[in-house]
C-alpha cells in the first residue's frame, strides 16, 4: 500500500491545474493517467481557445496543455509522482485506490482524492450504429491530430455543437473531404463563426436531418438520411442515401462518473450537465469525506471552467488537511471569480441551470 | 493514410516499427498505438461483439469502450487503442478474416 496526501485520477485540464495548486500549499500527490501522455482532451485540440486570457484563450489547445504541463515541472519526485499508462480501475470510500499499470496492481491508501476523469461520448441509437466505420469525434480527432492517419476518404459528420464544427474543420485541414454535417435540431448549434467558415468552404450544413440507418457488410459504406419535423419526429418518404466511408457522431458527452459511484458518492442525473454527477458542496467536496471531483466529471462544460475547477478543487483538499497554501485566500476568491465570469451571458445559461439544480450554486 | 501536410501540425513519420497482424508483417512508426498503425494498415474490423459477433472498429480511441481488444504477444484483452506499438509486436484478432477486405 502506498501512502499519499493527494491522488488526483485523471491527467487532462482539470486534473493538471489540481495538482499544480496542491503541490504549490505541500501535498505531496500522485497524479494518475491511463494514456500515455498527460493533457486530456487537450492535446489534440488544434484551434485557438475561445474565452478569457486568464484561462489562455486564443491559445492553441495542445498549447494549453503544455503550459498546464511545464507547471508542473521542479516538484521533486517525493512532492509529485506522475503515472502514466496508469488507470484507476477501483475507487473505494475509505479512498483505498487500485490502479492498474503494465500488467500489475498497486494499492494507493490517500487521505483525499480528486476525481477529474472527464467524460465519454455519446452514442446516438440508429439501425446498425455499431459498424467499423463509425466513430465519436473524440476517436477522429485522435487518430488524425495525434498519429497523423486520415480516418477515411469522406466523412459525414452527426451534430454541429461545436466539438462536431470544429472536428469537421479539423478533418478539412487534414486533407479528408467532408460531406455534410447533419444537425436533427432545425437550427446550428455551435458557434455561429465555425459554421460559417464551414460553408464557405463548401461544407453543407443539413437542419432536420439525421441518420436513420447505416448500410455496410463489415464496415460503413452509406447511410440513409431522413429528415425530421419540428417535434423531431421522422418525415416519411424524405430518406435520402449518401456514399461515405466514415461516419463521426458528435451528439455530445456525458461524464465518466464510474469511479464515484463505485466509492459510494451520491449522484444524480441532470441532463443539461451531461447524466450522471456527483453532488457536492461548493469546496467540491463530493458527498464522501476529501473525495473532489472537478472539470467534466462533474457536468460537461469547457477546457477553461475545468482548469479553474482543478485549482479550486486542489486548494480546497489542501485546505481541509492543514495545508497552507502561499496566497490561499486571495486565490480562492480570485478562482471563485473567474468562475462566475466564465458562466456569465446565454452561453452560461445551460450550465448554471445545471448546477443549480445539483444544488451548488 | 497518413496525412502529408497540415498547417499547424508536424508528424514525424520516421522511424518505422515493424510488427505482424494475424501473423502478416505491417509497418507502422514510433508513437503509434498498436490500434493506430492497424488503422493506417487498412484494418477497420477490430473485433466482434461477444454475444451477436457483430463486427467492431475503432470507436473512441481512448480506452473507453473496449471495441479494439486483441491478443498481443500471447496476452489477451489488450487495449490496442491505448497501448503503444513495439518491434516485432505479434497482434492477433479473433476477427473471421475472411469477410474482411
Ligand atoms: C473538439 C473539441 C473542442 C473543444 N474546444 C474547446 C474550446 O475552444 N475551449 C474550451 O474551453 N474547451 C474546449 N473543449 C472542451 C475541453 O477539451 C474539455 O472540457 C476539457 O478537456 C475537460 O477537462 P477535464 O480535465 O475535465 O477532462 P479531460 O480533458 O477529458 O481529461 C480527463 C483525463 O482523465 C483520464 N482518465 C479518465 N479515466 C481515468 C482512469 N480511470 N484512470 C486514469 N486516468 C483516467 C483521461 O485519459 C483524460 O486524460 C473542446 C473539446 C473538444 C472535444
Ligand atoms: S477503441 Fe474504445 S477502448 Fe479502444
Amino acid at each position: 500500500m502506498i501512502n499519499r496526501d493527494l491522488v488526483i485520477v485523471g491527467g487532462g485540464p482539470a486534473g493538471l491545474s489540481a495538482a499544480k495548486v496542491a503541490l504549490d500549499a505541500g501535498m505531496k500527490v500522485t497524479l494518475i493517467e491511463r494514456f500515455n501522455q498527460l493533457g486530456g482532451q487537450l492535446i489534440k485540440q488544434t484551434h485557438k481557445f475561445f474565452g478569457s486570457k486568464l484561462q489562455y484563450a486564443k491559445t492553441r489547445g495542445f498549447d494549453i496543455a503544455k503550459i498546464l504541463i511545464d507547471d508542473l515541472n521542479g516538484f521533486s519526485h517525493d512532492q509529485l509522482e506522475i503515472l502514466l499508462d496508469a488507470t484507476c480501475v477501483a475507487l473505494y470510500p475509505d479512498k483505498v485506490l487500485t490502479v492498474y499499470q503494465y500488467g500489475k496492481y498497486m494499492k494507493y491508501n490517500a487521505k483525499s482524492v480528486i476525481v477529474a476523469t472527464g467524460a465519454s461520448e455519446k452514442i446516438l441509437a440508429f439501425e446498425n450504429n455499431d459498424l467499423p466505420g463509425i466513430y465519436g469525434a473524440g476517436a477522429i480527432q485522435t487518430i488524425m491530430n495525434i498519429y497523423g492517419i486520415q480516418p477515411g476518404k469522406e466523412v459525414v459528420m452527426v451534430g454541429s455543437g461545436n466539438i462536431g464544427l470544429i472536428v469537421a474543420y479539423q478533418l478539412l485541414q487534414a486533407g479528408v473531404k467532408v460531406s455534410a454535417i447533419l444537425e436533427a435540431a432545425s437550427y446550428i448549434g455551435g458557434y455561429l463563426v465555425h459554421a460559417s467558415k464551414l460553408k464557405r468552404l463548401g461544407v453543407d450544413i443539413l437542419t432536420n436531418t439525421t441518420v436513420k440507418k447505416a448500410v455496410g457488410e463489415e464496415k460503413l459504406e452509406k447511410i440513409i438520411t431522413v429528415k425530421l419535423d419540428e417535434k423531431w419526429q421522422e418525415i416519411p418518404g424524405s430518406e435520402a442515401e449518401m456514399d461515405t466511408d466514415v461516419l463521426c457522431i458528435s451528439v455530445g458527452l456525458s461524464p465518466l462518473h464510474q469511479l464515484m459511484s463505485m466509492a459510494g458518492v451520491k449522484m444524480v442525473d441532470i441532463s443539461e450537465l451531461g447524466g450522471l454527477v456527483p453532488k457536492k458542496t461548493c469546496d467540491y467536496e463530493t458527498t464522501v469525506d476529501n473525495v473532489y471531483a472537478c472539470g467534466d466529471v462533474t457536468g460537461i462544460e469547457e477546457a477553461s471552467s475545468a482548469m479553474v475547477e482543478g485549482r479550486i478543487c486542489g486548494l480546497m483538499a489542501a485546505n481541509h488537511l492543514g495545508f497552507k497554501h502561499p496566497n490561499g485566500e486571495q486565490l480562492e476568491d480570485d478562482l471563485n471569480n473567474q468562475l462566475c465570469v466564465l458562466r456569465q451571458g446565454p452561453c452560461g445559461e445551460k450550465i448554471r441551470c445545471g448546477l443549480k439544480k445539483v444544488g451548488e450554486i | 493514410m497518413r496525412v502529408k501536410e497540415h498547417p499547424i501540425l508536424n508528424f514525424n513519420h520516421q522511424n518505422e516499427i515493424h510488427f505482424t497482424y494475424n501473423e502478416k508483417p505491417m509497418v507502422g512508426y514510433e508513437g503509434d498505438t498498436i490500434g493506430a498503425a492497424l488503422y493506417d494498415n487498412g484494418i477497420r474490423h477490430f473485433s466482434d461483439s461477444v454475444v451477436h459477433k457483430r463486427p467492431r472498429g475503432l470507436y473512441c480511441a481512448i480506452g473507453n469502450c473496449g471495441s479494439c481488444y486483441m491478443q498481443v504477444n500471447g496476452v489477451e484483452n489488450v487495449k490496442t487503442c491505448m497501448t503503444l506499438l513495439e518491434d516485432d509486436m505479434r497482434v492477433i484478432s479473433e476477427v473471421d478474416e475472411d469477410k474482411d477486405d
